[in-house]
């Protein structure tokens, strides 16, 4: 079953079309990878699946659970159970590690105590840090990870979290994705990487304001090595035609 | 005596202090309601003389040379009416090498129309240490105006540590004076955090005159406002002397249709010293408020975590 379905999901921003009637649908309790060139549109149809401002206005339908959500703000769907973790985390002055993640917090949840143990990052050391510039972008990139472990959402929406993370690291997040499936998440992650998309169990490629592909792995894994069809976009691959 | 006793523990109960900070014997303290010593106690090396004035107390306060003061000594500067004038006096010498913090509150919970004023003299001798924390407790509405003034000489090798608190209730006028002479090696820090709403008007001026060499300033302001409050910010840092250092920082977070200025002077006069500045003034972090809202917080709920964030 879908449980995100987007219908002719339409968004233009400052009168310049970024997506294009993309209809597609997300299988509940799988890990769904996007991948595809820069410029392609998939930090914004993360935004517009969140519901952030901005992204609002769009046309076409988003379906939670076969409900139109479209008129939802962002925390009506973080409740109803989306979140995302953008590629570049809010910094927050003022605010401790700890205090993100008790925020954060849902019954669902792992304790704040085990999903740092997750990520790897003593919670002791790092629960009393501020959650702000002073944390490397990896670890901060860790912690939004854990506070999407304590909140549990139903769907959710990484954004390159791989990028700015060591290969050690990068173990912590495969373990928290693994994690958030196991306790009955659906993930969709968009990435540039070849170890991130290997983790996914379905993959749709992006070009232009479309997904112009979709399948396995093996299928969508050509992207990486360059298996486009040059196209009216200068190296950026086009519709269905992955050789 | 157990009128007094019985004022000075509503006092405490409206700064969410119980009756033990007042009975332990290590903690030295001074409770002043209006003009009136409701109750004091002293350890050894703090001398305390206040003599109550017609429209408050006069309070000269001293650490002897070599003392260190182990727990803070917290002092309360109240008023249980509706209105009235408070005017503090205070004349406080930190002898050589000793070392002393206080935690002062002021707390004026059914306040309609009342003046606070403080005026300070502060000397910090060679070596010595003197740290301020003043906690405002205010009622959620009516009137005050806090005027607090304070001139402050910190000499060699001293160090001055001050923060000004108004977290809770509604601020009023506060008009915040200090201005602070610092000698060779000594260090200054002058912090101050208002949260302010309704009609509020903040005004805090808060100058360092880094004149000895190698001495460091600081000055730091975090202010919050809503509703059609008003915040302005003056913070001075001047260096004379070679490798004098100096920052200051000032962040505003405004909401409604309140206003925030910041007008930092920053003004150096040897080619050794150095001094920095950054201010950021502005509405709540979108990407910060957009990030709590994905994780389920309503807008007013992400709102004013980030607020105590920057208040914290
Ligand atoms: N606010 C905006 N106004 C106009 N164009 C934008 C705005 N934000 C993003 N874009 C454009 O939308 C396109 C898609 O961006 P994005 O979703 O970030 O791509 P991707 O994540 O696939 O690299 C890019 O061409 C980008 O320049
Ligand atoms: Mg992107």
């Amino acid at each position: 079953m879908a449980i995100l379905k987007l219908e002719n999901v339409s968004l233009s921003l400052n009168n310049k079309p970024i997506l294009d009637s993309i209809s597609v649908d997300f299988w509940e309790g799988y890990i769904h990878a996007i991948v595809g060139p820069n410029g392609a549109g998939k930090s914004t149809l993360s935004y517009v699946i969140m519901g952030l401002s901005n992204y609002r206005t769009i046309s076409g339908t988003l379906y939670f659970k076969n409900k139109p959500i479209n008129e939802l703000s962002v925390y009506q769907r973080a409740r109803l159970g989306i979140s995302l973790a953008w590629q570049e985390p809010a910094r927050f002055e003022g605010l401790t590690v700890y205090q993100y993640l008790k925020a954060s917090k849902k019954d669902n949840g792992l304790s704040i105590e085990e999903a740092m143990d997750v990520i790897g990052l003593p919670a002791q050391e790092y629960l009393p840090r501020a959650c702000d510039k002073t944390l490397s972008g990896g670890e901060r990139k860790r912690i939004e990870l854990a506070s999407l472990l304590v909140m549990q959402p139903e769907v959710v929406l990484l954004d390159e979290p791989d990028s700015g993370i060591d290969v050690e690291a990068l173990e912590r997040i495969f373990d928290a994705m693994a994690i958030l499936k196991q306790r009955g998440s659906t993930i969709i992650t968009i990435t540039h990487s070849m170890a991130v998309l290997q983790k996914a169990e379905h993959a749709f490629l992006m070009c232009h304001g479309n997904i112009i592909d979709k399948g396995g792995i093996d299928k969508i894994s050509g992207y990486f090595e360059n298996k486009c069809i040059p196209c009216d976009h200068k190296n950026i691959p086009i519709s269905g035609e992955t050789r | 005596m157990d009128d007094k006793r019985a004022i000075a523990q509503t006092l405490y109960k409206t700064m969410g202090l119980t009756d033990a900070a007042l009975n332990d014997p290590d903690i030295a303290h001074l409770v002043i309601n209006s003009n009136m010593v409701v109750a004091s106690h002293l350890i050894e090396g703090l001398v305390v003389e206040p003599a109550e004035t017609q429209n408050g107390v006069r309070v000269t306060m001293k650490v002897l040379a070599g003392h260190t003061i182990q727990k803070p000594v917290h002092l309360c500067f109240g008023m249980l009416p509706e209105d009235g004038l408070q005017e503090i006096i205070m004349d406080v010498t930190i002898e050589e090498h000793a070392s002393v913090s206080i935690l002062a509150h002021c707390t004026f919970p059914n306040a309609k129309n009342i003046i606070h004023k403080m005026e300070a003299v502060i000397t910090i001798k060679e070596g010595a240490s003197y740290s301020y924390l003043e906690r405002h407790v205010h009622a959620a509405s009516g009137f005050i105006t806090v005027l607090p003034h304070a001139i402050v000489t910190v000499e060699k090798n001293a160090t001055f540590k001050t923060d000004f608190e108004l977290l809770r209730g509604k601020a009023g006028i506060i008009d915040i004076n200090y201005e602070t002479t610092c000698h060779e090696y000594s260090h200054l820090e002058m912090n101050a955090k208002v949260n302010g709403v309704q009609d509020d008007v903040i005004t805090i001026r808060e100058t360092g005159h880094l004149n000895g060499e190698g001495a460091v300033g600081v000055l730091t302001t975090r202010i919050a406002v809503r509703d059609t409050a008003q915040a302005t910010v003056y913070n001075t840092l001047t260096a004379h002397a070679a490798y004098a250092r100096g920052h200051v920082d000032c962040k505003e977070i405004i909401q409604d249709r309140a206003i925030a200025k910041a007008i930092p002077v920053v003004e150096v006069n040897h080619p050794k010293a150095h001094v920095t500045h950054e201010a950021a003034i502005g509405s709540v972090d979108d990407k910060q408020l957009q990030t709590l809202m994905a994780r389920g917080l309503s807008e007013d709920e992400a709102v004013d975590l980030i607020i105590q964030g920057l208040l914290s």
